[in-house]
Parts: structure tokens; C-alpha cells; sequence
């Protein structure tokens, strides 16, 4: 017999959820809803990457649209170069065009994202609570001005992709297509967050939230595994970014904003700090607040924070723990 | 002499003007419990935190199996086998008691990076974590989450995450604090087995657990061992009597 817990048949309750959506998008020839619900999943994995940092290592990024948007701009320009032929760089008397090949995207997204966390990492997590919240920040609008100044790439107007890369022979184009694609790493994304989770590199990274002093005193050095699980955060999210940039064909420097780490944090809160599957109800909801709610009046953003602050005062498991009750460690 | 486990010389810790450790010297020799005992406030789990290197000395010299340790971190320090065990307890509070001691144990294998290697279906890790448990008799409370646990029973779960790290020495900051009669009885007759494993440096204030277990004492006031000797001669010492004892 399948013995299901009650957070596994939410889980599954979500992911049907969103596939049924789609569907019915197909069905009723409504492309846009298609669209919408691909703008949740990607939103969602952008969520999943910060809880693995803030539920599981209790590191309360406020800066991790650094990485949303480097996984932007890394497909920007890939892209934008490879569609004007233009030299991205020389190395080793290779010339380097740029690509619109989503892997090579991804991968480039992934691993400079991993570059840049592990320098902001070093320097953030040696310190601690509201320090580190205000030094993430600080290195995101770093980043984020520096989009700004920046007139290779657009500065302030961003910068244009004038085709959806390519992914093997699909035509990314389709809405439904892409939003296979997305979909597909969602799971895939979620799937390995919770490998780690239940790995003795997850049991050390939990156990650096509860008691980092507990930690060291068995012989395991808290910093260590905290820079590691966030550098694999940023990398989560920056795929995200990149997804993002071909879903919108156009990046630009919002994308660097501190709205959007409050935004990604707003989908981990709402949805349940440190569960699974919570980043992907936090970035519905937004989604359907932002949709509906903003259709309505202009002041939607009150009533999600009236939600918001519901769900973290009385609620700490978020929408999950309200559904699934609280988290249980073997 | 290199057979020392642990060789502390002239240690000087100063808080503001408080002088918490005074030109400190203290030794722990294979197979021995030596205790330390004082006063409260006298600077027990200062010297402590000084050995496991929580706190740095500001003079001094640690050596740890003939090794300078006074620079290296708590980290570094757990790593060559020096166990020790809190004041007040230090536990991982979400984790189950069986996943406490797993924590313990899958450092001393070093596998903290193993990024997909299930924790739950462990047996090996499982076991061994076990065998920690029913030494300090918590293996029907393996289940149990670290959060409610009484407190005595949380001084055994700290005993069994430092068993399970086997270390070459045991720190232990007043391991019968809040354990009652009956469990300080039980504890004590384990630590009396437990320095065959490794040496213990244990700070008490139980003096009948004191006195049945250490093989010598080191008396502190203020920062400085007045004295250290058998447990004979510091029972009759008058000096201890009047700074200590005569208190108690
Ligand atoms: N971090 C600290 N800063 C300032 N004073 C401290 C600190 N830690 C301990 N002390 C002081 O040092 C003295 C020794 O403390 P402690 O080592 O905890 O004593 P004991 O464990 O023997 O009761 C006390 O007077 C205490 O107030
Ligand atoms: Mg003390």
C-alpha cells in the first residue's frame, strides 16, 4: 500500500494543479493562461533556490536577486550575440560568439551564478542575523546600479532577446512547450533540493541552523556547509533568471532589484519556509493576487501583505505547515 | 613528558578587569579523571571553553597529544579528539535524539558532504548512533524530538553525541548538573568505565561524584589552582576547606 503523509498528497495536489491549468489553457485556446502558470513555475524554482539557504540553512538572503538576474543578463547576452554575430570574447585565439542553445545558457547561468555567490557568501556569512540580511542586499544593488551604468547591455532598458532560445528541436516558441520545459526542471530542481535534504550534507546544514555551536563542537565547521548550500541556492535561482529571460524574451536591471529578492522571499514565506513544495504555492498565490487582486484595484500588494503577515504570525509552517502540519525529522 | 593527553601551561584569560583564568598550569594523563572543582564564578567553563577553543587564551600554551593546539578553532580542535560536553545543553533542539547523535557520528566519518547519501536509510550510521544511545540508556527515546526531552535527559543525549565522536579526551562541564540522585548515580558509575576509553577533565560541583571518581583534583578560586592533589589530600587540605568546602 501507498502510505502517503499529508504534505506528500499536497505536493501532488500542487503539481497537478498546475498541469491541470495548463490543459485547460490549451483547451480553451487561452495561450496567456499557459504563459501565466509557466510565470509561476519559473517563479517558484527562483523560490526553491532561496529555501534552500533560508529554510534549510536559516540564511536569510535579502540579496538573491543578484542571482535571478544573473541568470537574466547571462541569457541576455548569450543570446543578443549570437543573434547579432557579434564577438562576445577571444580566449586562447578561440572567438567566442555568444548562444542561443538553452543548455550552454543554463550552464554558463549556473556556474557564473555560482561564481559570484561564493564571493558574496564568503564575505556575508561571516556574519550573522540582521547583518547578513543587510550585506546580501547590499551586493544585490551593487549589482543591480551597476546594471544600470552599464550601456553595452541596455543599462536602464534592458536589453531585448528577439527569438526563444533553442532546446533540441522543440519549438520554444509554443507556449506549451516552454512550459514543459520549465516544468520539467521545476521538478527536477525540487527533486534534487530534496536529496539534499534528506543527505547527511542536509543533516549538517539543518543542524547549522538550529546550533551552529552544536555543530562545530562534533567536528564540522558551520561556514563550510553554509557557503556550499548557498552557493547551490544561488545556482537554483539563477536557472530561474535564465528561464525568466527567454519566458519574457527581455531582461533589465528590475530583475537585480531588491523588489524582486523581497518578491522571492514574499514566495518562500507565504508558502512555508523550508517545505518542499512551498515556493511553488507562495509564487501562485503572487501570481493570482498579482493577476486578479491587480485587475481589481491598484493596491493589491496591501492585500497580500495583509496575507503575508497573517500567514507569518500565526502560521510559521506557511501554507503548508497550515495544510500539511508541522515538519517532522526522523 | 609526551604520555600527557593534555598539557595546559600558564594560561591567562582576562575579561575587562576580572582576571576568569590566573597563570593557569594543568595536566591529563591517560586513563584518568581529573576533576575541577570551585566556587561558582571561580572560571571552571572559562578554562573549558579555553581547551575546546570556544574562547582564545591570551597567554598560554595548550598542547593536546603533544601537539600546540592554542591557535587552532573549535572545529579543528573537535577534529583531533577532543570531545566535551556543555554546561548548558547544546543540542541540535528540531532533530530527533537518534539524529543528534547521527550528526556525531557522520562527522568522525567525514561525510558531511555527501550530498546525496540518504540520511534515513543509513543502517550503518543508524546503528552506530544507537550504540551511543543504549550506553547512556536513551535508545527507547531515539524517536523523540530533541525539544522534549527532560532536562537530565538531555544531559544524557549530550553524553552520547560526545561518545559517539570517540574522542581522545573528554571535556565535561558539570555533567551531573540537574540529573538528580538517581541519574547522577547511573552517570557516575559510567564515567567511572568511560576513562578507559579516554581521559575525562570534568568540572563538578557533586562532591560525592567527585570524590568516588577522580583520580586528582584541581581546586580553583578566582582564576588559580590553589591546589591539586588525590582526593585524600584535598579533603584535608585546610585552605580548600575555608575557600570551598566550608561553603558547600
Ligand atoms: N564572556 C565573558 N565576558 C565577561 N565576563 C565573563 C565572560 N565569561 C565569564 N565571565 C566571568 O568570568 C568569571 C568566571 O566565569 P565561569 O568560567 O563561567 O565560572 P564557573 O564556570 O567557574 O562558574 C565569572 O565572574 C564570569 O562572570
Ligand atoms: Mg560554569
Amino acid at each position: 500500500m501507498l502510505n502517503l503523509t499529508r504534505e506528500q498528497l499536497l505536493n501532488g495536489a500542487v503539481v497537478s494543479t498546475l498541469l491541470v491549468l495548463s490543459a485547460l489553457a490549451l483547451f480553451l485556446d487561452e495561450p496567456f493562461y499557459i504563459t501565466l502558470v509557466t510565470k509561476v513555475t519559473i517563479l517558484a524554482m527562483a523560490g526553491v533556490g532561496l529555501n534552500l539557504a533560508l529554510g534549510l540553512g536559516g540564511m536569510v538572503s535579502f540579496g538573491h536577486a543578484a542571482f535571478f538576474g544573473i541568470g537574466g543578463y547571462v541569457t541576455g547576452i548569450l543570446a543578443s550575440h549570437a543573434l547579432n554575430e557579434e564577438l562576445l570574447f577571444t580566449a586562447f585565439g578561440f572567438a567566442v560568439f555568444g548562444t542561443t542553445n538553452m543548455l550552454f545558457i543554463w550552464l554558463f547561468a549556473v556556474l557564473i551564478s555560482a561564481l559570484a555567490a561564493a564571493l558574496i557568501g564568503y564575505f556575508s556569512l561571516r556574519t550573522q542575523g540582521v547583518y547578513f540580511i543587510m550585506i546580501t542586499l547590499a551586493f544585490a544593488q551593487m549589482i543591480y546600479y551597476f546594471s544600470i551604468a552599464w550601456p553595452a547591455y541596455g543599462g536602464e532598458d534592458g536589453l531585448s532577446i528577439y527569438q526563444r532560445n533553442q532546446f533540441f528541436s522543440i519549438n520554444t516558441l509554443d507556449p506549451l512547450s516552454f512550459f514543459a520545459i520549465c516544468f520539467s526542471l521545476l521538478l527536477a530542481v525540487i527533486f534534487l533540493v530534496s536529496r539534499l535534504k534528506n543527505s547527511h550534507f542536509g543533516n549538517a546544514l539543518q543542524a547549522a541552523r538550529q546550533n551552529e555551536q552544536r555543530l562545530a563542537a562534533v567536528g564540522i565547521r558551520p561556514f563550510g556547509i553554509k557557503l556550499t548550500a548557498f552557493v547551490i541556492s544561488a545556482m537554483i535561482t539563477a536557472l530561474a533568471g535564465a528561464l525568466f529571460a527567454d519566458l519574457n524574451r527581455f531582461v533589465s536591471p528590475g530583475m537585480f532589484s531588491w523588489h524582486t529578492s523581497g518578491e522571492i522571499m514574499i514566495f518562500v514565506l507565504l508558502g512555508g519556509v523550508g517545505r518542499l513544495f512551498g515556493p511553488v504555492i507562495g509564487a501562485g498565490l503572487f501570481i493570482l493576487f498579482e493577476y486578479y487582486l491587480g485587475g481589481v484595484t491598484e493596491h493589491w500588494m496591501l492585500f497580500l501583505g495583509v496575507m503575508l503577515l497573517t500567514v507569518v504570525l500565526f502560521a510559521r509552517g506557511g501554507i503548508v505547515g497550515v495544510l500539511a502540519g508541522e515538519v517532522k525529522h526522523d | 613528558m609526551t604520555d600527557k593527553i593534555l598539557n595546559i601551561k600558564n594560561l591567562v584569560k582576562t575579561f575587562g578587569q576580572l582576571k576568569a583564568t590566573d597563570d593557569l598550569s594543568l595536566d591529563l594523563y591517560p586513563n584518568e579523571i581529573h576533576a575541577v572543582i570551585g566556587p561558582n564564578g571561580a572560571g571552571k567553563s572559562t578554562l573549558i571553553k579555553q581547551i575546546c577553543g570556544e574562547i582564545s587564551a591570551d597567554q598560554g600554551r595548550i598542547e593536546f597529544l603533544g601537539k600546540d593546539i592554542t591557535h587552532l578553532d573549535v572545529v579543528a580542535r573537535a577534529r583531533l579528539g577532543l570531545g566535551r560536553t556543555f554546561q548548558i545543553s547544546s543540542l541540535a533542539m528540531e532533530y530527533s535524539v537518534l539524529r543528534n547523535v547521527m550528526l556525531a557520528v557522520q562527522a568522525v566519518q567525514g561525510s558531511s558532504y555527501s550530498f546525496f547519501k540518504s540520511i534515513g536509510n543509513d543502517q550503518v550510521l543508524r546503528a552506530s548512533a544507537m550504540e551511543s544511545l543504549k550506553e547512556v540508556g536513551l535508545e527507547n527515546r531515539a524517536d523523540v524530538c530533541a525539544a522534549k526531552l527532560s532536562h537530565g535527559e538531555r544531559r544524557q543525549l549530550e553524553i552520547a553525541v560526545v561518545l559517539a565522536q570517540q574522542p581522545k579526551a573528554f571535556l565535561l562541564d558539570e555533567p551531573m548538573a540537574g540529573m538528580g540522585a538517581e541519574g547522577s548515580k547511573k552517570l557516575t558509575g559510567f564515567l567511572d568505565t568511560l576513562r578507559l576509553r579516554a581521559p575525562i577533565l570534568m568540572v563538578e560541583h557533586d562532591m560525592d561524584a567527585v570524590f568516588s571518581l577522580a583520580d586528582r583534583i584541581s581546586v580553583l578560586v578566582y582564576g588559580k589552582i590553589i591546589m591539586t592533589g588525590s582526593v585524600a589530600q584535598v579533603r584535608n587540605n585546610a585552605l580548600v576547606r575555608e575557600a570551598y568546602l566550608g561553603e558547600d
